[in-house]
């Protein structure tokens, strides 16, 4: 009986909510990418629901392709993963640019973000937001890291941690001296430059307390002191920073890695109309400022700057000397067929003793 | 005599059929249809067997499930070790009473749900975590135990989550079993040893088998907490298979492995099963 | 004689109650020693106290002569058969005979012969390999009973090892019980809260009573001649009176039946009658007979076990009267009259 009347609850809540008909915006994003505030603002401002769920870039690609680009309104894909993806499984559908506000955006970024994901000449990505993947270093801990290489550094043995997922892989490689991006147009070299970051990943495993999985764990194992020395993105270096001043970001000597994250429109979007406002709201100046003095990762709107907090202005004079900032690697497009290589060697690591 | 099924059997029966139908046996097909799908370097779709004979290709595919098959059992034996004895105690020691209020307690685990457990034991066992900052503050160590991100912690992990089910169906053995068959034992002049060897162990088998089987198949699928609580070094089968699916984005070499994996787990149990000479149904009932 | 079995003042209390109530007792060697009594009564105490599977609070249980103080139920000298035979499932027939056998760390070849001869003796040869569970009720009770015997000891305690079978196969299993024990010539103690059981297999029986002992005695003499009250009700089939006085040799019931007993010393509360020591119409010269008017109420009619009941003229008691097996009395029907006689000495008195 009991069981009935919930089922009852649960019929009649449905059907209320199909009566309102409101409108909804499903969006796949970063955690962090969509404060409770805006959210709550743009609810207020356009009457549309938002429907959020977190993922990261393998992720989004999984999902999107096992409904081949159904289910969700808009997407945050880093921009280097979507040219390849959308020849492949077209999950994505091309951004109608004249109905994003460009006026308010770096012209630059959005050029190079439509340029890095264009397929047949169209464009599929919006810039949302740019950031780096460094270090964050325990300075008191480990004073002098202050490179990719020492990631297999005997001195901080037992005190290093880093994710193993392919941006590891290319930081590895800056780290030993090369230049991975150098290679994306001739495969075999980079099957080989991927040999040879096998070897040093594995020699260099015995120092390593742990891999970090996510943004949290990324944190935890440094906040906790299990680690010292940790790739790390820009943003939550800052924030540890914050708590802890011995705990910063610092861009690595052989380059930072550059990222940018977009906004892309899934192919089977059932409301454009709120995709393109969300867009664009986000990326008002002062809505774009308060994710950036948030999050701390850098906007693609250009009016931003006159919102943002000196501490996060600090932040970027702190860990960007004009040297390393001229020396940060922007992800270009990843090929197709390159990250097969890629988790073959990120296996063999993980499986090695 | 079986009547025959009437009209309104099958009109019952249909929602099940379907719901079988649409939830487990589609899937389950187009992800066999799928494992025998291969993209040739030309990018053309054949079939082909392909994506099986890479597990047994490179070494590292068949390494890591040996080696995940491996310590499954171990964990699954260890499960027994460690649950025999709370089993034994709950059913012929405890007052009933306190015994099902105590079992109960065992479920709380389950309740909580295994993130959040695993979750709970690296705040346990970190560096700095509850048991080193206890055992340095009594002055049993003076640095701390590396514990979390070690086969230790990935044990402890798994064993925590799978234990309950151990212990359920040995308990049901146990208590089915007449106190009158320790006494008649001991009465014919048995040890307390040889009354657990041959009469309490024999008796139990199905329940523990059983449960052998349920605590191998949980461990040897799970994801979380080899992955979590393992560290650096402990690649789990169940790991490979999701970076297919979503690191290399090659879904049918995905499908094949977690086929494989279903059929080599499988063959492992009918071997236990055939080598503790049990049938399945009798360890199903 | 020599007593295989001796118990002095057994004790055994759980909390406040006492299950056991200083018990004193010897068993005799060779002999079918049947313990009866009413669940409850505290025999399956005693008996796990004689096993080793309960200590007692208080007295002294000797084998042999031996105090078992403290020794554990492996290393007694006497095995059991429990009430649900408790074999082990998982066993052949074989293997549960050889169980003990193989703990005494006995030679191979020993153990096979031991268990052969005594599977022969129980008659389940051509069964060794069978499972227990596919075996009939009776040839279960032989293997519990092979299990045990196997290993040669002093005593063999049965707990009420027939109650779980029919009642054909009960009658049958008395008579082959007893055979079994007459032939091997080990002590039996049996338990039971079935009279017909104790009285058919037994040399003595004893009747326990609230953790007390009634009477121990031969089958014969404790049917014949009860010492209690109790025992006169609980062993066999009785017709029981209360009494409200006894005066110059004359009792009467309750109800103010009257009848004369002469010799009787004390004062009685409880008559007991048998019902076949009802004579139906006796004939006029028999002496030393009581003779009672009744109406006949009912026949009974149960093959060799026919009664009739009747109720007394004076006071309206009602009785059961056992019905000669012949045609003497085939022309009764309800509502007649009759004339029952009774012997003095069949009139049982009781002072409590």
């Amino acid at each position: 009986m009991k069981k009935l009347v919930m089922l009852g609850v649960l019929v009649l809540t449905l059907v209320a909510n199909g009566a309102m008909a409101q409108e909804t915006l499903r969006l796949l994003t970063w955690k962090g990418y969509a404060p409770a505030k805006l959210v709550k603002d743009f609810e207020a401002k356009t009457g549309i629901d938002v429907k959020i769920t977190y993922s990261n870039n393998e992720e989004m690609i999984a999902k999107l392709r096992a409904t081949r680009g159904a289910g969700f309104d808009l997407a945050q894909p880093s921009q280097d993963r979507i040219s390849f993806v959308q020849e492949k499984f077209p999950v994505y559908q091309p951004i109608d640019y004249s109905r994003v506000n460009t006026g308010q955006l770096v012209t630059s970024m959005v050029d190079a973000v439509k340029r890095n994901t264009a397929v047949d000449g169209k464009g599929f990505g919006v810039p949302h937001c740019y950031g780096t993947t460094g270090m964050i270093v325990n300075q008191k801990l480990a004073p002098g890291a202050d490179d990719w290489s020492d990631l297999w550094n005997p001195e901080y043995a037992g005190k290093i941690s880093y994710r193993l997922k392919r941006p590891l892989l290319i930081a590895t490689a800056f780290g030993m001296g090369e230049d991975p991006f150098a290679l994306y147009d001739d495969i075999d070299a980079y099957r080989a430059l991927m040999k040879r970051v096998e070897k040093t990943l594995i020699d260099g495993k015995k120092y390593v307390k742990n891999y970090w999985t996510s943004g949290d764990t990324q944190v935890a194992i440094i906040q906790s002191g299990d680690a010292n020395v940790i790739s790390g993105w820009d943003g939550k270096g800052w924030t540890l920073h914050k708590e802890n001043p011995d705990i910063d970001f610092i861009a690595p000597k052989s380059g930072a890695l550059g990222w940018i994250d977009t906004f892309a429109i899934p192919a089977k979007s059932k409301n454009l109309d709120a995709a393109y406002k969300w867009i664009n709201f986000m990326l008002e100046p002062e809505n774009a400022a308060y994710f950036t003095n948030q999050e701390g990762y850098g906007t693609a709107s250009s009016g931003a700057i006159a919102f943002l907090n000196d501490e996060i202005k600090a932040n970027f004079s702190r860990s960007f000397p004009p040297a390393d900032l001229d020396n940060i690697k922007w992800h270009p497009p990843v090929p197709a067929g390159f990250e097969k290589i890629e988790a073959k060697v990120l296996d063999k690591i993980k499986a090695a003793k | 005599m079986m009547k025959k099924p009437r009209g309104t059997f099958y009109l019952l029966i249909t929602p099940v059929l379907l719901w079988l139908l649409a939830l487990l046996v589609i899937p389950h097909l187009d992800m066999l249809y799928r494992s025998f799908r291969f993209e040739t370097d030309d990018g053309l779709w054949v079939f082909s067997l392909n994506n099986y004979l890479a597990f047994f290709e490179d070494q590292i595919y068949w390494l890591t499930f040996v080696k995940t098959a491996l310590y499954s059992i171990g964990v699954t034996i260890l499960a027994f070790v460690v649950t025999f004895p709370v089993a034994f105690f709950l059913t012929k020691v405890v007052a009933k009473k306190y015994s099902s209020f105590m079992t109960l307690l065992l479920l709380i685990p389950i309740w909580i749900g295994e993130l959040v457990t695993v979750y709970g034991w690296m705040i346990l066992l970190r560096d700095n975590g509850v048991i080193n900052s206890f055992l340095i503050n009594i002055g049993l160590i003076e640095t701390p135990i590396v514990m979390l991100f070690t086969s230790f912690s990935m044990t402890v992990g798994l064993l925590y989550i799978s234990m309950l089910f151990m212990i359920v169906p040995m308990m049901s053995a146990l208590d089915s079993m007449d106190d009158s068959l320790i006494e008649a034992a001991s009465d014919l002049g048995a040890s307390k040893w040889t009354i657990f060897r041959q009469i309490i162990i024999p008796y139990t088998t199905p329940g523990i088998v059983s449960g052998g089987i349920i605590v191998f198949m949980l461990v040897i699928g799970d994801y979380v907490a080899p992955n979590i609580l393992g560290g650096k070094s402990s690649l789990w089968f169940t790991e490979q298979i999701y970076n297919k699916f979503l690191a290399s984005f090659n879904w049918s070499e995905g499908a094949a492995f977690g086929f494989l994996l279903l059929l080599l787990s499988s063959s492992i149990v009918w071997v236990a099963l055939k080598l503790s000479g049990q049938k399945l149904d009798k360890v199903g009932s | 004689m020599s007593y295989v079995l001796e118990i002095k003042n057994l004790t055994k209390k759980f909390g406040d109650f006492t299950a056991v109530d200083s018990v004193s007792f010897n068993v005799e060697d060779g002999g079918f020693f049947s313990i009866l009594g009413g669940s409850g009564c505290g025999k399956t105490t005693l008996l796990r106290m004689i096993s080793g599977f309960e200590e007692e609070t208080a007295g002294e249980l000797l084998i042999r002569g031996e105090s078992m103080k403290g020794i554990p139920p492996e290393r007694r000298p006497v095995n059991i058969v429990f009430q649900n035979l408790a074999l082990f499932p998982m066993m052949n027939v074989e293997k549960n005979v050889a169980f003990g056998l193989q703990r005494q760390r006995l030679p191979k070849s020993e153990v096979q012969s031991r268990v052969n001869e005594m599977l022969e003796r129980v008659g389940l040869v051509g069964f060794e390999k069978k499972k227990v569970t596919e075996l009939s009720g009776g040839q279960r009770q032989r293997v519990a009973i092979a299990r045990s015997l196997v290993l040669k000891p002093e005593i063999l305690l049965l707990d009420e090892p027939l109650g779980a079978l029919d009642r054909k196969l009960r009658e049958h299993m008395k008579v082959e019980l007893k055979v079994l024990q007459k032939e091997i010539g080990t002590t039996f103690i049996y338990i039971t809260h079935d009279q017909s059981e104790a009285l058919v297999m037994s040399d003595t029986v004893a009747v326990m009573n609230e953790g007390r002992f009634e009477q121990i005695d031969t089958p014969k003499s404790l049917y014949k001649n009860p010492q209690t009250s109790f025992v006169a009700g609980f062993v066999g089939e009785s017709n029981e009176f209360q009494l409200s006085s006894y005066e110059g040799g004359e009792l009467t019931t309750k109800n103010g039946c009257k009848l004369s007993k002469l010799d009787l010393d004390f004062k009685p509360k409880k008559l007991f009658i048998r019902p076949e020591a009802f004579i139906l119409n006796p004939s006029a010269d028999l002496s030393g007979i009581e003779r009672i008017d009744m109406q006949l109420k009912a026949i009974l009619f149960d093959g060799s076990n026919t009664k009739i009941s009747a109720s007394i003229k004076q006071g309206h008691e009602e009785v059961l009267i056992s019905l000669p097996q012949n045609a003497q009395f085939e022309d009764l029907r309800e509502g007649d009259d009759i004339l029952v006689g009774v012997h003095r000495d069949d009139l049982k008195c009781y002072k409590d």
